[in-house]
């Protein structure tokens, strides 16, 4: 089955949660919504799954017009921040509930229970009841209901996001080899560029109510459309700096020279805003055409394996994705390194003029 | 301000605690030094709670004494120890300005009005609370409550220690680093003894300077950031630290060393010595993915793996791998290349720990 949304639009007391949606999800494929909070994603997803009705637009299922339908007739599953379950209801009961209301006959609910939850890794679990779960336990059982009666649309709206870093690791990776050989459309909504670019398949950016960009994932990481689109597919944000091109250099904010080399050569002059990724800089040079620049330390945020370097100076702010772990007392002078031939040139207007090369095959 | 000790310290929740199981928190000493800024790091269950609010006086540990300064405090409240709190939830008195908020201590114990003033005000230009002064808390944002809640542990001149309990659940992730920062500069500045208890790594690595990890009711390492990272005292901190965790793999022991699935692996020869002489049968090798070297040629000492999934997370990639029956991860640069499906690993030595009964086994570096 495909999902067809028509220019679809929802405002709710007069503010516009969706503008003019015009997308399509394939059947078979694994889509992430990725934004902000309140972008627009659970609103998009209730009207995909017809929990709302659009004020304008329509809403096809395999080219037919479903718009009026209801969400019974609809068959599909949606998984929500919260971990929903019936609290009554022991964890078979729970994940068997969806094939009881559809009437399906005992041995099949046995045999699909038992098969979704070897799936989850919740068999040991089956007879308890939902307090008696961890946090971790209580998700992959509503998955595991969602994921149990075959729907042909399956809506995951930030189901990680309660859980804690290591549960997320193997939640993901578990999602991803889930939905291999399912012939359904998944929909995963998330704030997180991180979670977008390690669940893979369809990316679609939204931005106050949307759609900003869309496409398989790395082809809208690498080619961002707009600053705003690099902005949000960048964790921690993508680098932004002023510049302005003349016939023979390139002066960043008024301040930092640096001749046109490589693949700055092809730019007519003018005014530009230049992105650079966190994982770009570095405290040592790399290539012959670094721009070298002094700054001081903010604050070197620490997750484990990396650190989030804050520099700053008169002119800019800029944070660095260093691997491993680097320990620095704010305020300390640095230099920094930023390479010339990963710039991402945007016009004034904001549009991609070019992004960098990417070496690798992959 | 005070040194924090705790010796011989239990606790159990159950009256008559039969075995380890029965305890929140197993029989340890600690010691957390005067002014250090130190964080509580474990997953939920792991006992940091418990360990929070024995230190706080919200709770008398069963076994073994809290000692402040060298006095023990068992029996003292969290108000007669000095202990300012911070929660999750920002805990102020909505009705009042920020001003009286941060003057509330002090009027309590009954300073004079000029001296809390300037007190007032010190504090509140450090936390950039100037221009909301004379606001109503109820209308701050969260970010500027959690800083009131702050201010209300810093104003006072006697505090012992101003404890953490993730303290920036509710703030903005675009607002968490600056808050992070605002934390730091705080630390340094005051020099009071501060413990931040967090699940979340990059919380606890990024305000202190010593970190103890928890795990079913321990402290399994107490180490800076770098140390956890790169020298895991156990593995429950291989796993937990680093995204992806440390590969671990069951090994066994050999004349030479130690190998599995028929492969031997090289670890250094001291390793090999205490390997050898155990007689425990949980001996497991740990290394990290961001140090596992991965190449398209073999080498003397390297090993042929089978690529069997690429996660590309952009600036770099995770490579999975399958060797004998183990599944390896190793993080890789986005501009290096893999060609095919089959690549060669190696261990650096430097990088590939021992583990015996799940802790590491000190020694040879190179």
């Amino acid at each position: 089955m495909s999902l067809t949304l028509e220019n679809v639009s929802r405002s709710v007391d007069g503010v516009q949660h969706i503008a003019g949606a015009n997308i399509t999800f394939k059947a078979g494929s694994f889509n992430v919504l990725l934004g902000r909070t309140l972008a627009g994603k659970t609103s998009l997803m209730r009207l995909m799954a017809g929990l709302d009705k659009p004020d304008t637009g329509r809403v096809l299922m395999d080219g037919r017009d479903v718009t009026n339908e209801s969400v019974q007739r609809r068959n599909i599953s949606m998984i929500y921040q919260q971990f929903i379950n019936y609290p009554n209801l022991t964890v078979w009961e729970n994940i068997a509930s969806p094939l009881r209301l559809a009437k399906m006959k005992e041995p099949e609910i046995t045999r699909r229970v038992k098969e979704t939850a070897a799936m989850l890794q919740i068999e040991p679990l089956l007879q308890r009841f939902p307090s008696e779960l961890s946090g971790g336990q209580q998700q992959r059982t509503a998955m595991a209901r969602a994921l149990v009666k075959d729907a042909s649309l399956i809506l995951f709206d930030e189901p990680l996001v309660n859980l804690d870093y290591k549960l997320r690791e193997e939640l993901r990776a578990e999602l991803r080899e889930l939905f291999k050989e399912r012939n359904c459309i998944a929909v995963y909504a998330t704030t997180e560029a991180n979670e977008a670019l390690a669940l893979g398949g369809v990316t679609t950016l939204l931005q106050e109510g949307n759609i900003i960009q869309s496409g398989p994932v790395m082809s809208v990481y690498r080619q961002p459309s707009t600053v705003t689109a690099a902005e949000l597919f960048s964790e921690p944000p993508i680098n932004q700096i002023k510049g302005r091109v003349t016939e023979t250099e390139v002066t960043f904010d008024d301040y930092a020279h640096h001749p046109l080399t490589r693949n700055l050569s092809d730019l007519a002059p003018g005014a530009y805003q230049f992105g650079v990724r966190p994982s770009h800089i570095s405290l040592v040079p790399q290539n012959d055409d670094d721009l070298e620049l002094a700054m001081t330390v903010e604050l070197g945020e620490i997750s484990g394996s990396e650190t989030f370097m804050h520099v700053k100076n008169d002119h800019f702010s800029l944070v660095l994705q260093l691997m491993g772990v680097h320990q620095y007392h704010t305020d300390t002078p640095v230099k920094i390194y930023l390479p010339i031939s990963k710039l991402f040139v945007f016009g004034v207007d904001g549009s991609l003029i070019q992004a960098p090369h990417h070496l690798s095959k992959e | 301000m005070a040194e924090i000790q705790l010796k011989s310290l239990a606790h159990s929740y159950s009256k008559h605690p039969s075995g380890a199981e029965d305890y929140a928190i197993r029989q340890m000493s600690h010691v957390w030094h005067n002014g250090g800024a130190y964080a509580l790091l474990g997953p939920s269950g792991c006992g940091k709670s418990t360990m929070l609010n024995i230190i706080s006086g919200l709770l008398q540990p069963s076994e073994g004494e809290v000692l402040f300064d060298n006095v023990k405090v068992n029996e003292l409240s969290p108000k007669d120890r000095n202990i300012a709190q911070v929660f999750q939830f920002p805990v102020i008195y909505d009705s009042m300005t920020v001003y009286d908020n941060l003057a509330f201590p002090l009027r309590n114990v009954g300073m004079p009005k000029a001296k809390i003033k300037a007190k007032v005000d010190e504090i509140a230009a450090i936390l950039e609370l100037g221009e909301v002064l004379h606001n109503k808390a109820r209308n701050l944002t969260a970010d500027e409550k959690q800083k009131v809640s702050m201010g209300r542990g810093l104003v006072r001149d006697d505090v012992s220690a101003i404890l953490f309990d993730e303290p920036l659940t509710v703030i903005d992730p675009q607002l968490k680093w600056k808050l992070r920062r605002k934390l730091k500069q705080i630390h340094e500045q005051f020099n009071i003894t501060m413990v931040y208890v967090t699940h979340d790594q990059l919380e606890a690595s990024t305000f202190a300077d010593k970190i103890a990890v928890m795990y079913e009711g321990q402290i399994v390492q107490f180490g800076t950031p770098r140390e956890l990272f790169e020298s895991p005292n156990h593995t429950f901190v291989g796993y937990f630290i680093g995204s992806p965790g440390m590969n671990l793999i069951p090994v066994q022991r050999t004349e030479t060393g130690v190998e599995f699935d028929g492969l031997p692996l090289h670890i250094h020869p001291e390793l090999a010595k205490y390997a050898e002489t155990s007689t425990s049968s949980n001996i497991k090798i740990g290394i990290r993915p961001e140090f596992v070297r991965l190449s398209n040629t073999p080498a003397d000492d390297s090993y042929e793996c089978h690529v069997k999934y690429i996660e590309d997370l952009g600036t770099y990639r995770i490579v999975t791998l399958e060797l004998g029956s183990q599944t390896l991860l190793a993080r890789i640069d986005e501009d290096q290349v893999i060609e095919g499906d089959t690549v060669h690993i190696g261990f650096p030595r430097q990088w590939l720990k021992l583990y015996i009964d799940e802790f590491l086994v000190e020694g040879a570096t190179e």
